[in-house]
C-alpha cells in the first residue's frame, strides 16, 4: 500500500500552511498531485507541502501537564498583569 | 486478569473523557478514548466513507449520457467530489488505527456497510436530479448536525464535506425544475423519479429512534446531536414546500401540514423493505459490490507499479 502523507496547504500569501488533513501517494510528487485534487478543487490553496506521516513526531497527549503546565502561573508574561492608571493613553 | 490499579485508572479516565465531551472539547486521535468510543468511530466513519465511493456509482451511470455540456460538467464535478468526500473520510478514520486495506477489505467483504440508498438503480435522468435534490439534501441534513460531533477529524471533515454538498442539491434542484417547466413528458419523468427516491429517501436516516439501540449512547458521547427522527422530520419539513414548488407529488396520501406541532405529519415507512436492503437483498446490493470490487482489482497493477517507480526513483 502507498504510504501516508500530511497534507499542509496555504490558502493564500500572507498566511501560513495549515494541515488540512492527509491521503496515500506513491511518492512525494503523487502527494502534491493527489492533495492539488482532493483539497484545492476550488481554489482553496496556491502552496502545498507533503510530508510522509512516519516523519512527523508528536507530544504524547498524556504528557500534556508536564509540557505546558509551567506556562500556567506565569500571568506576567501577559500585559494586563501590569496595573497602569486608565487615563493613561497609547500604552 | 487486569492488575486493579489498571481497573481504576480506566473508570477515572472515561470519567474525564465524558467531562471533555460534556464541556464540548473535541477528542483527537492521540487522546484516551474508551475502546468502543474508538470502535464506533471506526464503524461509523468508515462506513461513512464507503458509502461516498458507491454513492458515485449510480450518478457515475449518467455522465455519458448527460442532456447538456452544462449538466455532464456539474454533475462529473459532483461525483469527483463524492471521491473527495470518501477519501477525507477515510484519511479520518485512519487517525484512529485501522488501516485502508482493513477498510477496503470490510466493504469487500460485506463486513462494512454503505447508505441502503446507493442499492437503488438511476433509470432516468430526472433520477439525477431527485438524487442531487433528495439524497443530497437529505444527506446535508445529517451532516450538517456532524459538523459538531465530538470526535475532531470527522468533525473537520464534515465542515469541508459540508460547504461542497449545498452545489450538490442545487444542481439536483435545478434538473428537476427543468424537467417541470418541460413537457409532459418531462413532468411525469420527474414525478416518476420522486415516487421511487422519496421513501428510500427518507430510511437513510436509519430505523425510528424506538428501534436504533446505539442512539442513547451516540447522543452521550456528542457522536450524533440529534435522533434519527428529529433528522428525519427536519428533512420532510424542508423538502415537501420544495416538492409543492416544483408542482410535483410526493407520494404519501398521510404527507400534511399538522399546524399544531408546526410539522409534517407523514405516513409508515416499509420498514421490511428497509431492512431487505440493509441486508444485502436490494435491487442493486449484488452490482455495486461487484463493480467496487472490479475497480479495486483492476487497479492493483497500478498500485504496484507506482510504487516500484517511486522506490526505483534515486532522490
Ligand atoms: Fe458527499
Ligand atoms: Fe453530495
Amino acid at each position: 500500500m502507498w504510504p501516508l502523507y500530511e497534507i499542509f496547504i496555504r490558502t493564500k500569501n500572507g498566511l501560513e500552511h495549515r494541515h488540512v488533513g492527509s491521503l496515500h501517494a506513491a511518492d512525494p510528487e503523487m502527494a502534491i498531485e493527489n492533495a492539488r485534487d482532493v483539497y484545492t478543487r476550488r481554489q482553496e490553496g496556491i502552496s502545498i507541502w507533503v510530508v510522509e506521516s512516519k516523519h512527523i513526531a508528536a507530544s504524547n497527549p498524556e504528557q500534556q501537564g508536564e509540557l505546558f503546565d509551567p506556562a500556567k502561573d506565569k500571568i506576567y508574561r501577559h500585559p494586563t498583569f501590569y496595573k497602569l492608571p486608565d487615563e493613561l493613553e497609547n500604552i | 486478569m487486569m492488575p486493579k490499579q489498571n481497573i481504576l485508572d480506566d473508570a477515572k479516565l472515561a470519567d474525564q473523557f465524558q467531562d471533555h465531551i460534556d464541556a464540548d472539547e473535541k477528542i483527537e486521535p492521540k487522546d484516551w478514548m474508551p475502546d468502543k468510543y474508538r470502535n464506533t468511530h471506526i464503524r461509523q466513519i468508515s462506513q461513512h466513507a464507503h458509502s461516498e465511493i458507491v454513492g458515485m456509482l449510480p450518478e457515475g451511470n449518467w455522465i455519458g449520457r448527460a442532456p447538456t455540456l452544462r449538466r455532464k460538467v456539474a454533475l462529473l464535478a459532483k461525483v469527483q467530489d463524492e471521491a473527495g468526500h470518501g477519501l477525507y473520510l477515510y484519511s479520518a478514520a485512519e487517525t484512529l488505527g485501522i488501516s485502508r486495506e482493513e477498510m477496503i477489505d470490510q466493504l469487500h467483504t460485506g463486513k462494512a456497510k454503505y447508505s441502503s440508498i446507493f442499492n437503488y438503480p438511476t433509470l432516468s435522468w430526472a433520477d439525477i436530479g431527485a438524487i442531487g435534490w433528495l439524497v443530497d439534501g437529505a444527506a446535508i441534513i445529517n451532516q450538517v448536525m456532524l459538523t459538531r460531533t465530538s470526535f475532531g477529524p470527522y468533525a473537520r471533515a464534515m465542515v469541508r464535506i459540508c460547504k461542497e454538498e449545498s452545489f450538490h442539491q442545487r444542481q439536483g434542484y435545478e434538473i428537476m425544475l427543468t424537467l417541470c417547466r418541460g413537457t409532459n413528458v418531462q413532468k411525469e419523468m420527474a414525478q416518476d423519479a420522486l415516487n421511487r427516491w422519496w421513501w428510500p429517501s427518507l430510511m437513510m436516516f436509519g430505523p425510528r429512534d424506538n428501534e436504533s439501540p446505539h442512539t442513547e449512547q451516540s447522543m452521550k458521547w456528542k457522536i450524533k446531536r440529534k435522533t434519527n427522527d428529529e433528522l428525519r422530520q427536519q428533512f420532510i419539513d424542508n423538502t415537501a414546500p420544495q416538492a409543492d414548488f416544483l408542482g410535483i407529488t410526493i407520494p404519501d396520501p398521510d404527507l400534511k401540514w399538522n399546524e399544531s406541532r408546526k410539522h409534517y405529519d407523514f405516513g409508515e415507512i416499509d420498514w421490511d423493505e428497509f431492512w431487505t436492503v440493509v441486508k444485502g437483498n436490494g435491487p442493486m446490493n449484488k452490482e455495486r459490490l461487484d463493480a467496487r470490487k472490479k475497480a479495486w482489482k483492476e487497479g492493483t497493477w497500478v498500485r504496484e507499479a507506482a510504487l516500484a517507480y517511486a522506490s526505483n526513483k534515486v532522490h
